[in-house]
């Protein structure tokens, strides 16, 4: 029990709700996340994948039922509290490697510390910089995201999730926009983070190859979870 | 403060990125700044300078023994009184107690110079010619903290003795005198006297230099039989525009009659306070379309970055941070801009007071600028209140999945 990181209860979410087109994405879905989990999440396009991912990353809120971090119930808490949450807790990755163009890698790395805590301490930095370099791209820090490729950037996008040390991280097709030798090195790097971070990973994909790889894996079909193993 | 530091670091980073946007509007700004800077510069001279010539030349509060009315027998109540009076002729009269009048004046603070003055009709003769005159009897130390007599002698000296007296040169031109010459007073009340010109004033107001004759308050007193007595006390006020105000109040406690400069010269401050108005109107309308022009980039902006900001909100940006960030960029759209106008406007002003028509000279207080600079970056929060309101409540999964 004190292995468990996040669980989920019941949860459901609808869409345009009240309106004539109000839509059920996803019917309760009951899910329990562990400390060492390496979780999959499959399931076909449309299936209410990247939905219940951004419930998880408290980005967004289920219309019933609850998700417990860390044993606490995030339903009634207010964005400033569900904010300072997702930054301390959580860590996000997403399939187009979403930067912001106007910072170098470094600084887009250590912007979930700078929102956290103001100005970085040269601790702050020197974990950014180690970050950088545990994602093999110590050379490219002062470098903008323009001038970055695909692998490389969503390699900066991992080392910033992984910033304020989350318990979780949370990753939305990180690879699906990536050619397959990229894809498998950004993969193998979650496997990497997974042991030497102690971070939780879970990470949506549509590659068989990649999810046969993971220890769990979660299967969503239209808004329900089928055999979670 | 240094929570703030990170909402400055990527407020300065977004302008610097959209330079081109950042770099226009900063113009937008500073050209409204300096406008309004100049402007207001511009009034506050030519103010300044009409002031000051109205008031070079006179006191800002007169005292004067109020008419003599004519007393009516009171009638018991019920009683229809028809009245066919004449108005009395107002003869020349001393205010009452004007000595200690003067000394309770000399202590209130609000006053920087108090001066009695006998004042009357004269006659000025010189063999044919007769020109009508008032004689203005003064104690020189007194009156020239009223009127400054020293700038505005022309020839001859600044001295009042025994038989001198001080004239206007429009008066000197009329009847042929110099310096030195002999002119014969007529006040109508005793002999005629014969006095000497010590000095020629100009106070620049043709009526005045026509008119006025300066001599020592004893000599007057005689020549218009108020041996003793004034006729006016002239007062001096530290802050011009309150002279209404106090000379209400000392009306009140002397119960003389009390008028203001701004009384005296309604007309004048009619046309001043109009054209304050219109001053003001064209700065409120130009800081209108500044505050507009901050508020449709910024609008602009949030649209561009609606995927960056949903990026820094699943970064754990807070919907504050997020309103901090935009906020601080209208900020310093203001502050820049107005930076660059009030340089502008300096430059516009040097030209105007180097190579302009020289009628006055216009000052650029310091306080004009420290008002401009903060009323314009208080003008960009305000402006980008509404665009960063929306960009704070943007819904992160629908900004991140904007493209
Ligand atoms: N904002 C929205 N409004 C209405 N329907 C939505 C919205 N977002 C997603 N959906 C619908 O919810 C379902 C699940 O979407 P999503 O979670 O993106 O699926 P996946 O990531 O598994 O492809 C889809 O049918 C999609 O059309
Ligand atoms: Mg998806």
């Amino acid at each position: 029990m004190s292995n468990e990181i996040m669980r989920l209860k019941a949860l459901k979410k609808s869409y345009n709700i009240g309106m004539p087109n109000e839509v059920e994405v996803l019917h309760g879905i009951n899910l329990t996340l562990s400390v060492d989990d390496f979780t999959a999440l499959v399931g076909p396009s449309g299936s209410g994948k990247s939905t219940l991912l951004n419930i998880m990353g408290l980005l967004d809120q289920p219309t019933s039922g609850e998700l417990y971090l860390h044993g606490q119930a995030t339903s009634a808490m207010d964005d400033l509290e569900r904010t300072q949450l997702r930054g301390r807790a959580l860590g996000f990755v997403f399939q187009f490697h979403h930067l912001i163009q106007a910072f170098s890698a470094l600084d887009n790395v250590l912007m979930p510390l700078m929102l956290h805590q103001g100005k970085p301490d040269n601790e702050a930095r020197d974990r950014a910089r180690a970050l950088l370099a545990a994602v093999g791209l110590e050379k490219l820090s002062d470098r903008r995201p323009n001038q970055l490729s695909g692998g490389q950037q969503q390699r900066v996008a991992i080392a910033r999730a992984l910033a304020t040390n989350p318990a979780l991280l949370l990753a939305d097709e990180p690879t699906g926009n990536l050619d397959s030798k990229s894809a498998e090195e950004v993969f193998a790097l979650f496997r990497k983070i997974q042991s030497e971070h102690d971070c939780a990973v879970l990470l949506v994909t549509h590659d068989p190859r990649l999810s046969a790889q993971c220890d769990r894996t979660i299967n969503l079909v239209d808004g329900r979870i089928v055999d979670a193993l | 403060m240094n929570k703030l530091w990170t909402e400055w670091v990527i407020a300065i980073a977004f302008l610097r990125e959209g330079r081109m946007q950042t770099f226009m509007i900063t113009i937008g700004v500073a050209v409204g700044v300096a406008v309004i800077v100049f402007v207001s510069a511009l009034i506050q001279g030519l103010q300044a300078n009409v002031i000051e010539r109205t008031l070079g030349t006179q006191a800002h509060i007169r005292l004067l023994q109020p008419d003599e009315v004519n007393r009516l027998v009171p009638v018991p109540e019920g009683v229809v009184q028809f009245v066919n009076e004449d108005k009395r002729a107002q003869r020349l009269r001393s205010i009452n107690n004007w000595q200690q009048i003067v000394a309770a004046l000399d202590e209130r603070t609000e006053l920087t110079a108090v001066s009695p003055i006998v004042s009357g009709p004269a006659l000025v003769l010189r063999g044919e010619a007769i020109s009508s005159v008032a004689l203005v009897g003064i104690t020189l130390e007194r009156y020239q903290q009223i009127v400054p007599l020293q700038d505005y002698m022309v020839s001859g000296r600044l001295s009042i003795g025994a038989d001198e007296v001080l004239i206007g040169s429009q008066l000197a031109q009329d009847l042929g005198v110099r310096v030195g010459s002999k002119i014969r007073l007529d006040t109508g009340q005793q002999e005629s006297r014969v006095v000497n010109i010590a000095g020629i004033f100009e106070l620049g107001v043709r009526e005045l230099d026509a008119r006025y004759v300066y001599l020592d308050l004893r000599q007057a007193q005689s020549m218009l039989g108020l041996i003793g007595g004034v006729t006016v006390i002239d007062l001096r006020v530290a802050d011009i525009f309150t002279a209404e105000s106090i000379a209400q109040s000392i009306g009140r406690l002397t119960q003389l009659r009390s008028e203001s400069w701004i009384m005296t010269n309604s007309q004048l401050m009619n046309a001043l306070s109009a054209q304050s108005l219109s001053t003001n109107m064209i700065i409120v309308f130009v800081g209108i379309s500044v505050a507009f022009g901050i508020a449709s980039v910024l609008s602009v902006s949030v649209v561009q970055r609606t995927r960056e900001i949903g990026i820094l909100r699943a970064t754990g940006a807070s919907q504050q941070q997020i309103l901090r960030v935009f906020l601080l960029q209208g900020a310093l759209f203001g502050l820049f801009g107005s930076i660059f106008g009030v340089a502008a406007s300096y430059a516009l002003v040097w030209v105007f007071n180097t190579f302009g028509p020289g009628l006055f000279y216009i000052p650029v207080a310091q306080s004009l600028i420290v008002a401009a600079v903060s009323l314009a970056t208080i003008t960009g929060v305000i402006a980008a209140a509404i665009p960063a309101r929306r960009a704070a409540q943007l819904d992160p999964v629908e900004a991140i999945r904007y493209v």
